[in-house]
């Protein structure tokens, strides 16, 4: 695969994983019929060890396990889409593997639903970071009595 | 002497009966949802999914629903549930300066880049009991800046680091060891010791790091940054070679910088201890740094006299499920141990007797 069509699909794999499961079960309902696809690995739930680096930047180090399931689907098309997705999420994880190979066959309709998903995500972030900010300390210097 | 007991199925049946009812608690009182557990009592999951090692807000609520709230035994049911699932890999490390920042303070540095955020904190509270939560009702809501924090909030250590007052973070393995998977040897790296201290205890852990501030293996520890947020979890999985992002996990981050004198090998500099911990487990975060750093006495030359700087000792103790499986034990039935120790008393007493 090109390295453009690879950083597409990264961007989408990883908007579909994040996207809350009401959210993809909304953009599926929004597919205009529903795809015929069949299951090369049903969702299976398991294990990913997340990794850190001491110090935040230094050697790696196993910090300990999160859920994930994973899904495999094949279209009609021979087209393959998978989908990692945190926590134990079977539905979202099938769905999402579907809309990742309806998206590499080149449906039109599919972009502008990761735009919208992706744009929840940034909304999402945006509120957080300013209920942060609004705790954020303004440092004001008193006047020294020697001056 | 060995005794085949038996006969005590239908008591441990009716044990249990009781306990489910016990910790249902009184029929008329509405039941506790795994939502209202993991979304009104967040900071017991958060220790429950660190000593657990396993980042998953439910299963931690319900792990915590069934213990009734006994953290270490929710700790252990997690432990326990994780075992039936197959691993599927490893992510690639967390980049923790890339975090969607919620909270972020240093006590070192007044003047940081991107300020001191205090976030959602217990902080500056007077500790005195709110009645009115006790009647229940919605909280004023958050306020909102107009702008939200900057995006880029580098690690104040990092900043320090590069006039190199703070040491650097010394390069490791790429495949670190795993405890989960091969028993710990001592002398154990710094990988193992880390991934030891996030699952550890967090009483344990607390209870040593007081101990070095106290004097038993001083750190003379300073908060160079505590940061707590959303950091995106990215693997690569076999059939695409290249990495993905899976989601995002809250964790919390320490960096404890240190004073240390320099030895032979090294100029006088800040040295840093570590501690990393999923969801919002601040007090942890800091303990597992301080202890992260004492365990370090070898390495930098140090003289290590104190229970905190010996690794066997606080790495084989650390464990909650270890030490409350081999301190509970003693429940079970010894009546055979204890016979034979009854009779070598009395041997020893008549003995004793027989001699008067």
């Amino acid at each position: 695969m090109p390295p453009a069509e690879t950083e597409f699909r990264r961007r989408w794999m990883g908007v579909l994983a994040k996207a809350a499961p009401a959210e993809i079960a909304a953009a599926w309902h929004r597919l205009a019929s529903p795809p015929a696809y069949a299951l090369l690995r049903r969702p299976e739930i398991g294990l990913v060890m997340v990794r850190g680096r001491a110090g935040g930047d230094g050697g790696a180090f196993n910090l300990g396990e999160m859920t994930v399931t994973r899904c495999s689907v094949r279209l009609p098309s021979g087209i393959v889409g998978h989908a990692w997705v945190a926590g134990r999420a079977p539905a979202h994880a099938e769905r999402a593997a579907v809309i990742d190979a309806l998206l590499q066959q080149g449906d039109a309709t599919l972009g502008p639903e990761i735009d919208r998903l992706e744009a929840l995500q940034a909304e999402r972030r945006t509120l957080a970071a300013r209920k942060a900010a609004a705790t954020r300390v303004d440092f004001f210097t008193m006047v020294r009595g020697e001056d | 002497m060995y005794v085949a007991v038996k006969g005590g199925e239908t008591a441990i049946d009716n044990a249990h009966r009781l306990m489910a009812e016990e910790r249902r608690g009184a029929p008329a009182t509405p039941e506790l949802s795994l939502d209202q557990i993991a979304g009104q009592l967040g900071l017991a999951v958060d220790r429950v999914m660190t000593e657990g090692s396993v980042y998953d807000r439910e299963l931690a609520a319900l792990a915590l629903k069934q213990a009734q709230g006994d953290v270490v035994e929710a700790v252990f049911l997690l432990r326990a549930y994780r075992t039936t699932l197959p691993r599927f890999g490893a992510s690639e490390p967390l980049d923790t300066a890339a975090m969607a920042i919620r909270r972020r303070i240093s006590s070192a540095f007044k003047d940081l880049p991107g300020g001191q955020v205090l976030g959602p904190t217990y902080d500056y509270t007077h500790r005195l009991l709110d009645f009115a939560l006790a009647e229940g009702g919605d909280p004023a809501p958050a306020a909102l800046a107009p702008e939200p924090l900057d995006a880029a909030m580098p690690r104040v250590a990092d900043v320090l680091g590069q006039q190199g007052l703070i040491e650097d973070n010394p390069a490791g393995d790429e495949s670190p060891g795993d405890l989960t998977r091969q028993p710990l040897n001592f002398p154990a790296g710094r990988d193992l010791r880390l991934q030891n201290l996030a699952r550890g205890d967090e009483g344990f852990l607390l209870a040593l790091a007081y101990s070095s501030q106290r004097g038993y293996g001083n750190t003379h520890p300073f908060a160079g940054e505590i940061r707590m947020g959303n950091v995106a979890v990215e693997l690569v999985p076999e059939e695409l070679g290249f990495a993905i992002e899976i989601g995002e996990i809250a964790v919390t981050e320490c960096q404890m910088i240190n004073q240390f004198k320099g030895s032979k090998t090294r100029p006088p500099q800040f040295t840093r201890g570590y501690g990393l911990a999923f969801g919002r487990s601040e007090r942890k975060a800091m303990a597992m740094a301080l202890v992260d750093r004492s365990l370090r006495a070898g390495e930098l030359g140090e003289d290590a006299t104190s229970p905190v700087q010996d690794e066997e000792f606080v790495l084989a103790h650390s464990d909650s499920v270890e030490a409350s499986g081999f301190v509970q034990h003693l429940k079970l039935p010894h009546y055979v141990d204890f016979q034979s120790e009854l009779e070598l008393i009395r041997r020893l007493r008549a003995g004793k007797e027989a001699a008067e």
